[in-house]
């Protein structure tokens, strides 16, 4: 079975919407769900690793994406349907418009709370999660309340029929296509001036306003463009799946990217992809084996995992705050390679390897 | 009229709740100065801790004069007390405290949290199951006052109960040695240390006062709705955090009323906003009180007004 439940804390409340047979199809599947989630967590990554703000809600602006995207491309509601919108749109009008509506929500909860205390905005973001999933839920002529939006157009179907290639496949190519845009325009926002002054801010805010930056506005900047990228991450996958509810949007995916993020390392963006992939495995890897375990642990595989996850964020704090790739310390490419360059440039992955080869090299700063 | 002042009624009883877990929650934010995420979630394991006492052990006991439950609840909340305390104080022995001694910031702190509020939620569920659970299934009739008003009597009591606690916080935070000495390292830590304090052995202290304002107020919340493992993260989180920013950060009195003020237009709102929407008013209010005056109404210090 694979675990499409990733959005369902128990498993076989809703059908399984997808079914794949066989270790090939499972990781198909898999890789498609673990690129899904690296976009949301290079998103994190932008708003925690780099900015240093707190979102405790990121499954809303991944939930306000899917919505709005399934509104924009559904059909009009049939006879038993009760929802706004259904104009047939393009999906990729969906993809823009779930992206907009991501970044929208952000800049709504952002501009009230971003100019004061840091965890005023992670206390928002708390409630704002249930409060999206309450409405979706109790009004009616909205999103078809719990009844879910049914049918969401899946991009590329027909081509793929056509050229008769796997659809699994397509879809794997286009969400992975999805993802490298996303980290080149992550990578390119956070190496650049503008991303040295989230970092700055992150480090020590009341000097970067002595240098004459304001900072409230270019954290509000961060946190809408992270808002904007987990809101195409989640118009992504509502249309990779075609059936959304309100409910399959809880918190779990929240505390899942925060993992991922946790786990990968903190500002380093090839870092969070890596937690998503390390984290997506284990989560979605272990009720593979459900059937090995002793029954007193196969029964309870899905609270679990979410231990583990939850002692997996603590574990890392404790122990390896810096993450599996810990953060590069040189800023820019155009930064004197001294003290602290670490890696060697091109491909060089900073972090551990990083360390190594410097400690390697003798005396660091003469290899370059 | 009535119909609204029974809303406001239900309301000051959910508001009760709201208010003494709030003041937990921000006794911890005032000496600590970080937002405690896990609090909620220490909430849900103080109901299941009572619930193991008064259900899965089944020490009822006599009923309580005209209350829903029996003596064993006393014994049932004291036991949650205990293993609230033993979980908070566990969790900043191996967890807070080394990111206070590394100095990592305080945001490190509340992520922290968040992690143990994920697996304390997990544990609970993963012990006593996803569907929700009562401490006993008779029928409890609500009294009638003058003008049609109604009340149960275990409602009376959260009234009333809330009142006395604060009282006593009042008490043990104005008129006892301990008490100064957690006022002064809420005001200046290291200067609170410098003249003394044991500011660690406060620290501790703290947790088991904020502990026992959690498994009371985890109970009446159990009591007056069910027992669910997502009960802390989903319903309670955000309201206590709104009281405790209303209130201003760190006051418990602004806390209570806060609580107050949060609960009652919870439910008030419901009559004329849909259900779905409830949750979104201590939102509201809490974005509205940012606006307005970030510091809270009463302003933020243990002592009361600063």
């Amino acid at each position: 079975m694979l675990s499409l439940d990733v959005l369902t804390p128990l498993a076989g409340e809703l059908p399984l919407l997808v079914t794949f047979s066989g270790g090939v199809n499972w990781t198909v599947g898999f890789l498609t769900t673990a690129a899904i989630f690296a976009i949301v967590a290079l998103a994190l990554n932008v708003q925690w690793g780099y900015t240093g703000t707190i979102n405790f809600g990121v499954v809303a602006f991944f939930g306000i994406g899917a919505y709005v995207s399934a509104l924009l491309t559904l059909d009009p509601p049939g006879q038993f349907e009760n929802y706004v919108g259904g104009l047939e749109l393009p999906v990729p009008v969906g993809w823009v418009g779930g992206m907009i509506a991501g970044g929208v929500l952000a800049l709504l909860v952002g501009l009230p709370t971003l100019r004061l205390r840091d965890d005023f905005l992670a206390i928002a973001t708390i409630g704002i999660a249930t409060i999206l999933r309450s409405i979706a839920n109790t009004q009616e002529g909205l999103v078809n309340r719990a009844r879910g939006l049914n049918g969401v157009p899946r991009p590329l179907e027909g081509m793929s029929r056509d050229l008769s290639i796997d659809y699994d496949l397509v879809l794997l190519i286009m969400t992975g296509l999805a993802l490298l845009v996303v980290f080149l325009v992550v990578r390119g926002a956070t190496a650049s001036p503008w991303g040295r002054v989230l970092r700055a801010i992150r480090e020590n805010e009341a000097t970067t306003q002595s240098v004459g930056k304001m900072t409230t506005s270019y954290r509000i900047q961060s946190f809408v463009l992270g808002g904007a990228l987990m809101g195409l991450a989640g118009a992504i996958w509502a249309h990779r799946i075609g059936t959304i509810a309100p409910d399959s949007f809880d918190n779990l995916t929240t505390f899942l990217v925060w993992t991922m993020v946790m786990v990968g390392g903190s500002g380093n963006n090839r870092g969070v992809m890596l937690g998503a992939l390390v984290v997506g495995f284990v989560w979605f890897g272990l009720p593979l084996i459900q059937e090995e375990l002793p029954d007193f642990l196969g029964s309870r595989v899905f609270m679990l995992r979410r231990i583990a996850i939850g002692l997996l964020i603590v574990g890392f704090i404790l122990a390896r705050p810096q993450g599996l790739l810990a953060e590069e310390p040189r800023v820019s490419r155009f930064a004197p390679r001294g003290e602290g360059g670490g890696g060697s440039g091109g491909g060089g992955s900073g972090g551990w390897l990083g360390a190594l080869r410097m400690r390697l090299r003798g005396r660091p700063g003469e290899g370059g | 009229m009535t119909e609204i002042l029974q809303l406001v009624l239900v309301g000051l009883v959910v508001g009760s709740i709201i208010g003494l877990g709030a003041m937990g929650l921000t006794l911890v934010y005032g000496v600590f100065k970080f937002a405690n995420f896990a609090h909620a979630d220490l909430m849900t394991l103080a109901m299941y801790l009572a619930f193991f006492v008064y259900v899965d052990i089944g020490l009822v006991g006599g009923h309580i004069g005209p209350f829903s439950f029996g003596w064993g609840m006393i014994a049932a909340v004291l036991f949650a007390w205990a293993g609230v305390a033993a979980v908070s104080v566990g969790a900043d022995r191996f967890v807070f405290r080394r990111l206070r001694a590394r100095q990592t910031g305080l945001l490190n702190l509340e992520i922290a949290a968040l992690g143990i509020a994920i697996a304390l939620q997990a544990v609970v569920q993963a012990i006593w199951g996803s569907a929700p659970l009562r401490y006993h299934h008779e029928i409890h009739e609500a009294w009638t006052f003058a003008g049609g008003l109604k009340l149960k009597s275990d409602q009376l009591l959260f009234i009333v109960l809330m009142p006395v606690l604060a009282l006593g916080l009042y008490v043990l935070l104005h008129r006892t040695r301990l008490g100064t000495a957690m006022r002064a390292t809420a005001d200046n830590a290291p200067l609170a240390e410098a003249s003394g304090i044991d500011t660690e052995r406060v620290r501790m202290a703290t947790w088991v006062i904020a502990a026992a304002l959690t498994a009371v107020a985890g109970v009446m919340f159990a009591l007056q709705s069910q027992l669910r493992f997502d009960a802390g993260f989903e319903f309670l989180l955000l309201p206590m955090f709104a009281a405790v920013i209303l209130g201003g950060i760190g006051n418990p009195w602004g806390a209570l009323v806060g609580g107050l003020i949060v609960g009652v237009s919870q439910e008030v709102s419901t009559e004329w906003i849909n259900t779905g929407f409830k949750p979104a008013v201590p939102f509201v209010l809490l974005i509205a009180m940012l606006i307005v005056r970030p510091r809270g109404l009463f302003g933020s210090s243990i002592g009361g007004s600063s």
